[in-house]
């Protein structure tokens, strides 16, 4: 019973992680840079196709089945989705917000298409089987086996993590932030905005295909019912109930968010008669919308808001000095 | 008339607008403008509401591309270039309504001001990290100093939300400053300012002046053009109606009547 616990513990983790790593993508994009991409799922998607693709034994009835090791997956996932990002973003990026954000919405559904009817590719609605899993060899040991996936994917997130901490603290991160709150200034003190708007773009997309990679090897099949705007809906809840801006707070949106789906979805599968599922399997994202708003109401900045001082190298002093006019001259920090 | 100007004509121009045309659907805003700056110039950009000043100001900041016309920085056309690539060559600018980065604190503000940091690009930050550190210590301590210089260093780690409207202009006069440019185009730096910073930002204008940077300033509180400028171009209609001495060119009677007849009309 335990053992059974601690391994859908492990399980939920897992999955909540892999949202973490979407989440992540987004707030490169979103938070850092306020590009409003509402076609999440569909760069998620051209990750997750990438790499089963690459993956996958050859198979007779579709294009491909290479056969490659995992890792190649993840790598082609990345570069896959990354590029894509890239040809959406340098059609897009010049679009104001409200406008890029039906841009993405049309890729998404564009992608999701694709993945339907692109049957020779895709598989079509039946979508992709025996996609490998990592640690096959545990498989026999849920626990052992779930831990393991667990492990990797933790690992996942604490590299990105210590990656996108570097880069927002950096000038680079600097820039971005710049260009979120005014880009015409952020233009004017040099600062060419569209190949940084470009570069998140692509940046997010890519941490993006990263995470369907891990959520295809992990589950071992994808179909194009994963990819719906649910999945960018659950992902926007993440990073805004987490705190828009801050890494630690889109990981940690990921995990409350997915917990509250799981377990709503657990409650509602325990109390509705069979008949009623389907229907009442709406209540989650109802459930989802209403913790938004509570959020939103209570601390709009998330659970975790955007820290002040993010800027690297720069030693905190912040002892406010009351009076207006100070002419003591400062302490310069030393290398 | 230039002999009465020796400022502008003994030395080479620094910043040229020749013939600058710029028009929106029907209407000539800027409609054949001409100006030339001194290199160590400090000049008084006037005119009635409507006149195309910032029209012109946001041509030669590169925020709008001219119809017809060139602007020459030094040797340079610039009339074509992106605007990003203006501060680089020498040439800063401010907003009339000013555009700090709200969420930032005042020194990352500033900092956002530096040139050149190699830790703009994303590799760098990986494969040369203490370069990055090095570049980034070094734009901090210049940071503090102009802090110190408009006298926010009070300020430094507060976000940029928190300041008042005189306070923004003065950050953003230290943003534009950590670039360094040899020309400051500086858009209405008093409006709004109570009248103990309008002091502070006057005396810092002209210190900056003093240090040889050329300054180009939109103003109208008359009292600041003439107290900081010994020459102003009056722009009425899109083009140039004007220039001279403050006192000279206030009195003349279609100067006043440029500001009246926007009145009459």
């Amino acid at each position: 019973m335990i053992l059974d616990l601690a391994a859908y513990l492990a399980f939920f983790l897992t999955v909540a992680l892999s949202y973490a790593v979407i989440t992540l993508g987004l707030n490169v994009q979103w938070g850092q840079t306020g590009l409003f991409n509402v076609g999440v799922a569909g760069f998620v998607a051209v990750g997750a196709y990438a790499s089963a693709l690459l993956t996958t034994p050859d198979a007779p009835d579709r294009f491909g089945g290479f056969g490659l090791p995992i890792i190649v997956g993840w790598a082609g996932a990345m570069l896959a989705a990354g590029l894509v990002s890239l040809a959406v973003g340098a059609l897009t990026m010049r679009l104001r917000s409200d406008y890029l954000a039906i841009a993405t919405f049309g890729v998404a559904v564009v992608v999701q298409l694709c993945a339907l009817n692109l049957q020779t590719v895709t598989g079509g609605p039946f979508g992709i089987g025996f996609i490998p899993r990592p640690f096959t060899s545990f498989a026999g040991d849920p626990l052992l086996f779930s831990l393991a996936n667990l492990a990797l994917l933790a690992l996942v997130v604490l590299a990105l993590y210590l990656f996108l901490e570097r880069l927002l603290s950096s000038p680079w991160g600097r820039v971005l932030r710049a260009i979120r709150e005014d880009e015409a200034a952020a233009t004017a003190l040099g600062k060419p905005a569209l190949r940084f708007r470009l570069q998140a773009f692509a940046l997010g997309g890519a941490i993006m295909g990263l995470a369907g990679a891990a959520q295809a090897h992990f589950i071992g099949f994808i179909a194009p019912d994963n990819y719906l705007p649910t999945l960018t809906f659950q992902v926007w809840a993440m990073l805004i109930v987490g705190g828009s801006g801050n890494n630690r707070g889109a990981i940690l949106g990921a995990v409350v968010v997915w917990a509250l789906w799981a377990l709503s979805g657990s409650v509602i599968g325990s109390v509705f008669p069979a008949g009623w599922q389907a229907r009442a399997a709406a209540l989650q994202i109802a459930l989802i919308g209403v913790g938004l708003c509570a959020i939103l109401l209570w601390r709009p900045r998330g659970i975790l808001g955007e820290r002040r001082i993010v800027s690297r190298h720069l030693v905190t002093a912040p002892k406010a000095n009351p009076s207006l006019v100070n002419n003591t001259p400062p302490e310069i920090p030393h290398a | 008339m230039p002999a009465a100007f020796p400022s502008s004509s003994d030395t080479a121009p620094i910043l040229e607008a020749r013939g600058l045309v710029r028009a929106f659907g029907g209407l000539r805003a800027v409609d054949g403008m001409s100006l030339v700056l001194g290199r160590g110039e400090m000049v008084g950009l006037i005119g009635p509401n409507g006149a195309g000043k910032t029209t012109f100001f946001n041509l030669l900041a590169g925020s709008l591309v001219p119809d017809s016309g060139a602007i020459m920085l030094g040797n340079r056309d610039i009339a074509r270039e992106r605007p990003e690539k203006r501060i680089g060559a020498g040439l800063g600018r401010t907003f009339q309504i000013p555009k700090p980065f709200r969420e930032m604190t005042v020194l990352e503000n500033v900092l956002t001001g530096a040139q050149g940091q190699s830790g703009e690009g994303i590799l760098a930050n990986f494969l040369s990290p203490s370069r990055v550190r090095v570049e980034e210590h070094r734009a901090a301590e210049r940071a503090r100093e102009l802090l110190d210089f408009v006298r926010l260093s009070h300020l430094t780690h507060e976000p940029a939300a928190v300041l008042s409207g005189g306070q923004r202009k003065l950050l953003e006069l230290a943003r534009v400053l950590m670039a360094d440019p040899s020309v400051l185009l500086l858009d209405e730096p008093a409006a709004g300012v109570n009248p103990a910073l309008l002091e502070l930002i006057i005396d810092r204008v002209r210190l900056l002046n003093a240090q040889g940077r050329t300054v180009l300033l939109i103003e109208h509180n008359m009292d600041m053009v003439s107290r900081l400028c010994e020459r102003v171009v009056v722009m009425a209609e899109g083009s140039l109606l004007a220039e001279g001495a403050p006192a000279q060119v206030l009195a003349r009677k279609d100067v006043a009547e440029a500001y009246l007849g926007q009145v009459a009309a």
